[in-house]
């Protein structure tokens, strides 16, 4: 009796143990971790990466390709304050495209979990047999190779100084002027989104916020939203940049009509860095949709760690009838090509006819 | 004695007054003062009593004999408006109003409006003056006010408006010609100079060059001027677009020097475009266009 008990509670222990590991998928991942089909070794990496498992994900990888961990860890996790630093692999959905005995295309859908939102990605991961095993090829990171230079920045930077007065008529500097171009309301299916333009008419740079609220028939209002962060809340003298603004569950059978404010506010600015936006392109991705793809240049000296692109779309008439946003995960490095894309409604993507695109950036103060 | 109270001092007057009777004392003093100017009050009667004067922003509480002048210091009428005096004696209240002028008009506020205004815009600058006495009240009697209009490098010009109820304005077109347009408000001692910046307006034949190196194409403006000749400011942003086979490229790009520049990469035919916030430019074609 005395080794008894021990023995019983040793084994309830074992079965425990096992039956939590079973619970926790513990086959499946053993499985997975075998990769003994494309899905599976496409899984099982998306799981390393999930878990953040560096040396695992590398290790399940097929090296043919030469790629180095380094790299293919700095594309995934993000670098230089980049968005994709302060992002996480929340999902992800895999289903084949093609395979055969020794080949095999993974589409995969990304969904990343990030301090602005969530953003999706979607990929097609090869996937090849080696030595009977599933393994994926990632593709070999082309980060743009700068050679050392010395760039002179010598653009023009506003500073707001003094205080205000508090007496009536005191010297003061007024607000930026700013213009909206143009707005149209659009009715969606699930809301009514207020798009168009706004000019910084000014001699000075200006911070934005666009406010809508829309009224009933009677005048009362029904909602008051504002642009949020579609828009670019910078302005530079004479800068257009798009807004949009979404209003919920509305209907826009319900409105008469909509007043709409711009704030403008008197804020220190740099011309500096300006971005190029190269070699745009209406396109359909992996799942068919309509996008915008291009490449985004950084101009300048210094790393620009998040950029968000912007694009408005116009029709025949020129109305503006949509805008689209998308957050770019990699940092802009000075001269080098990053990649972008944003989707574009099929309605809109039907009646377009022309479009612009401006880049709204942030970069963290350097010490 | 000042009581910081007229609230409640008001009330107590109000029963004074109702409680007043033909036998009270009886006030006797002019029907205007001038703000900051001693004021003296005849109170005929007899025997002690208590003396208030209650004002705009205050209360004076003093003890009098009846018979003799209540002396109030200029100190004590420095805001201008209605005042009150009551005189309170054994019997009861007697109550009489006086009005107390602004003294003479000795400083002014001075707003000019905008303080950057595009050239040539018209009606677009607004110059109001308030004017006060010494102690802050508004004079309301019509005061000549002299504006004294100069930009630099042209001739000073003069305008004197009369104030209405203490407030002199006028509307005047921004001059063509950008720069510091300073504009001084005269009165009497009393000058405030107010200065407010006239910038280029919308960009005018805005046109560009490019000059071809391989694939390469360098893009130049002329020298970005309003209509009226001014150069548009530095970090003003032109906006280019490339137009060819690899799709479409854009570039915002600020004035530096007047001009503003900007380089594409080609691929084939291309058209290129120039634009200043809502002003477009020429268009350039290479190898021929799309």
């Amino acid at each position: 009796m005395k080794r008894g008990l021990p023995l019983i509670i040793a084994v309830v222990t074992a079965v425990l143990l096992a039956a939590g590991w079973l619970q926790a998928g513990g086959l499946k991942n053993r499985a997975v971790r075998s990769g003994s089909t494309p899905d599976a070794a496409a899984r099982a990496l998306l799981t390393d990466i999930q878990a953040r498992n560096w040396d695992r994900a590398y290790a399940d990888l097929d090296h043919s390709n030469d790629i180095q961990q380094a790299d293919f860890v700095r594309e995934i996790a993000g670098t230089d304050g980049s968005l994709r630093t302060y992002s996480s692999l929340q999902g992800y959905d895999v289903w084949p495209v093609h395979a055969d005995a020794n080949h095999a295309t993974m589409r995969v859908r990304f969904n990343w979990s990030s301090a602005l939102g969530s953003l999706d990605e979607v990929r097609d991961l090869s996937v090849v047999r080696d030595s009977g095993a599933w393994k994926v090829v990632w593709p070999k990171p082309n980060f743009a190779k700068v050679p050392l230079s010395v760039l002179p920045v010598n653009y023009l930077r506003w500073d707001v100084i003094g205080r205000r007065s508090d007496d009536w008529g005191a010297a003061t500097v007024d607000s930026p002027q700013v213009r909206i171009l143009s707005m149209n309301a659009v009715d969606r299916p699930d809301s009514v989104v207020i798009v168009g333009e706004v000019e910084n008419e000014d001699t000075v740079p200006a911070y934005i916020n666009i406010s809508a609220t829309l009224l009933k028939p009677d005048g009362s209002p029904l909602a008051q939203q504002d642009s949020f962060d579609v828009i670019s809340h910078s302005l530079l003298p004479k800068q257009v940049a798009p807004y949009r603004i979404d209003f919920p569950g509305a209907r826009l059978s319900q409105v008469k009509s909509v007043r709409i404010d711009a704030h403008p506010l008197l804020i220190p600015a740099s011309a500096d860095p300006i971005i190029a936006v190269e070699n745009q392109n209406v396109s359909k991705d992996a799942l068919g949709r309509t996008i915008l793809t291009g490449a985004l240049v950084n101009q300048s000296g210094q790393i620009v760690n998040i950029a968000q692109v912007l694009a408005v779309f116009y029709d025949a008439s020129g109305k503006a009838i949509w805008v689209s946003d998308g957050y770019v995960d990699q940092a802009l490095m000075p001269q080098g090509p990053v990649p972008f894309a944003v989707d574009i409604p099929a309605d809109v993507a039907s009646r377009m006819h022309d479009y612009h695109v401006v880049v709204n950036h942030y970069t963290a103060p350097t010490a | 004695m000042r009581i910081p109270t007229p609230t409640v001092l008001m009330l107590l007057v109000s029963g004074f007054t109702i409680l007043s009777v033909a036998q009270n004392p009886a006030l006797q003093l002019p029907p205007t003062a001038v703000a900051g100017k001693p004021l003296a009050i005849s109170a005929s009667g007899q025997g002690k009593g208590m003396f208030y004067l209650i004002g705009p922003a205050g209360v004076l509480k003093q003890a009098v004999d009846f018979g003799q002048d209540i002396s109030i210091s200029g100190e004590d009428l420095t805001i201008s408006g209605m005042y009150q005096a009551v005189a309170c004696g054994p019997d009861g209240c007697t109550n009489k109003t006086i009005q107390v002028q602004p003294s003479d008009p000795a400083r002014l506020n001075f707003l000019l409006h905008p303080s950057r205004v595009p050239v040539s815009a018209h009606n677009a600058v607004n110059a109001t003056v308030l004017v006060f006495d010494r102690y802050r009240n508004t004079v309301l009697a019509p005061t000549k006010v002299t504006f004294r209009i100069s930009l630099a490098k042209q001739a000073v010009s003069e305008r004197s408006i009369l104030t209405t109820r203490g407030v002199a304005w006028f509307g005047m077109d921004s001059r063509p010609t950008q720069g510091a347009l300073e504009v001084t408000a005269t009165l009497g001692e009393a000058s405030e100079p107010r200065v407010i910046q006239q910038v280029a307006s919308e960009a005018c034949h805005l046109r560009m060059t490019a000059t071809s190196n391989g694939r390469t194409v360098n893009l130049q403006t002329d020298p970005i001027r309003d209509c009226a000749g001014n150069p548009l400011p530095d970090g003003t942003i032109v906006s280019f677009t490339k137009l060819d086979s690899a799709g479409k490229s854009t570039v915002d790009t600020p004035i530096k020097k007047e001009k503003a520049t900007a380089q594409f990469t080609v691929s084939g035919r291309a058209r290129i475009s120039v634009a200043c916030g809502v002003v477009v430019g020429n268009e350039v074609a290479l190898g021929g266009g799309l």
